[in-house]
């Protein structure tokens, strides 16, 4: 038996938890450069958990970008495609950093702590490259600092997630609602406080010093035992949000695909005024969108993986690529995201994955393939 | 701790062999299953088909990662364990016995003699784990 070898970096960073991942028997890989854990009591289990009860995540390992100064907003405007004029303090957005292509350089969180302060989070392994690309529009009046080193970060997700959460903070977390932060105390610990996520769940991210992350990381795992919190590692963080349809950066999007592409043109406000990438995209639009992310269910025998190729209407038809896929606890078939040429997106077209060297049936279904009941 | 029978043989690369007669029942490895974390697909060749020691002769699927199978020894496959098309994740429950994987007509059983004993794969697995 023989599996693909993982990446491996020479030197891999440990978050402020990694003793604790490991004393919990967590099943260490390499990700993005960081020893994370991708399992502890199995994936199936801690998905589930997330899904019925509640999860927690180490995502320490994500960066953190700080942008200060009367100019601070005009920057973030700039440096990213969503509309920063629309958020009020406290207020947490979706967005991207675009190349000049209209293509991605990163997905992110745009936090407006206060007026002239805004926390950009981006992804773990982008985090060296949106730090310079994000330093590169600093100017008189606007300073960027990566706070990186500065910040731990815990996710507690799941429909138990503010009862949990709420036993160890006075603030009240009913106030904060979705994609809302506000800066309080965990623990008696300073902490941001943002009712945000990645598993398609509610719940909280709660951004605080390293220095006393495992305090609050052991709290929540105390006050979350009679609720049947366990702790959930990369691989659960991985089929939730896949079901959930959220985008991951390196699979479903990437500096080769822009925001039309990736269905995610709701994150793109062409009129907000110039930003980096804009023309591009209004260039791409004008022509119009060749292909575009679509969700798929595998109808036939097998799995479809990111990489594989789709043929569509036949061997002489278009091809696309499968950019996530996998079998997922909830869904419980096997699901996944490709691109395929804009014509053949309609729910229902049937696709054919290339499954290392078989043709495997799929069809285009509507997405995501889970929406939690509000 | 892993528990390896010694009614078989075990290859380096994980798949186990237990010889009735001129039939060898294939398998992968508690050690194996425990790596590869919830199967979720199981893809296993046609009966009838023939394969060389060595060769690949189907995949395993987990959530995260497809592995290739590789035979312990040359032979005809024979049958294939209907049970993990519908239920997978009996590799996981039960890696050693009801999750075995094909059974094949051997070639020859010079090539079982030359594959590791239960003491000398634990020993392996173990010095694997270290390196």
């Amino acid at each position: 038996m023989s599996g693909p070898t993982s990446d491996s970096a020479p030197v891999l960073r440990h978050t402020p938890l990694w003793e604790r991942h490991r004393a919990l028997g967590g099943k260490m890989v390499p990700f993005g450069g960081w020893d994370m854990p991708v399992e502890y009591s199995g994936l199936s289990e801690e998905h589930r958990a997330v899904r019925e009860r509640a999860g927690l995540f180490d995502v320490s390992h994500m960066g953190e970008i700080r942008v200060k100064g009367p100019k601070a907003f005009e920057v973030v405007q700039r440096l990213t495609c969503n509309d920063v004029a629309a958020l009020d303090d406290g207020k947490v957005q979706y967005s991207a950093f675009l190349t000049p292509q209209g293509t991605f350089v990163d997905d992110l969180l745009t936090y407006r702590l206060a007026a002239d302060d805004y926390l950009l989070v981006v992804n773990a392994s982008n985090t060296p490259k949106d730090v310079a690309w994000a330093k590169a529009a600093e100017c008189p009046g606007a300073s960027v600092e990566d706070e990186s080193p500065i910040w731990a970060q815990i996710a507690v997700q799941g429909p138990r997630a503010e009862t949990i959460l709420q036993t160890l903070t006075e603030t009240p977390l009913g106030r904060i609602t979705y994609y809302r932060s506000e800066p309080g105390k965990v623990l008696g610990i300073p902490a941001l406080l943002s009712r945000t996520g990645y598993t398609g769940e509610d719940g909280f991210e709660v951004y605080l010093h390293p220095d006393r992350a495992g305090d609050v990381w052991d709290a929540i795992l105390k006050a979350g035992q009679p609720h049947g919190i366990l702790p959930a590692g990369l691989g659960a963080r991985d089929t939730l949000r896949l079901e959930a349809c959220l985008a991951l950066y390196g699979n479903d999007i990437d500096d080769a695909h822009t925001p039309w592409e990736a269905n995610l043109g709701w994150i793109v406000k062409m009129k907000k005024g110039d930003f980096q990438g804009r023309e591009a995209l209004a260039k791409q639009k004008e022509a119009g969108v060749p292909r575009k992310l679509v969700g798929f269910e595998v109808t036939g025998r097998g799995i479809a993986r990111h990489g594989y190729a789709v043929q569509v209407g036949g061997a002489a038809g278009a091809a696309g690529v499968v950019t996530s896929g996998t079998q997922t606890p909830t869904v419980g078939k096997p699901i996944g995201l490709a691109y395929v040429p804009t014509e053949k997106t309609a729910p229902g077209t049937v696709l054919a994955i290339d499954v290392r060297g078989r043709g495997v049936p799929a069809v285009v279904v509507p997405t995501p393939f889970y929406r939690r009941r509000t | 701790m892993s528990n390896y029978p010694d009614d078989r043989r075990y290859t380096r690369s994980h798949e186990w062999i237990r010889v009735d007669g001129d039939v060898g029942t294939i398998g992968i490895s508690d050690h194996a299953q425990k790596e590869l974390g919830e199967i979720v697909f199981v893809d296993l060749p046609d009966i009838g088909e023939i394969f060389d020691a060595g060769q690949e002769f189907g995949t395993i699927e987990s959530v995260k990662a497809v592995s290739e199978i590789f035979l312990p020894v040359a032979g005809e496959i024979l049958e294939t364990n209907k049970v993990l098309a519908d239920e997978p994740g009996a590799v996981n429950e039960d890696p050693h016995g009801d999750g075995w994987l094909v059974k094949v007509k051997l070639s020859s059983d010079a090539e079982v003699d030359a594959l590791l004993n239960a003491t000398d794969y634990e020993k392996f697995v173990e010095e694997e784990a270290k390196a």
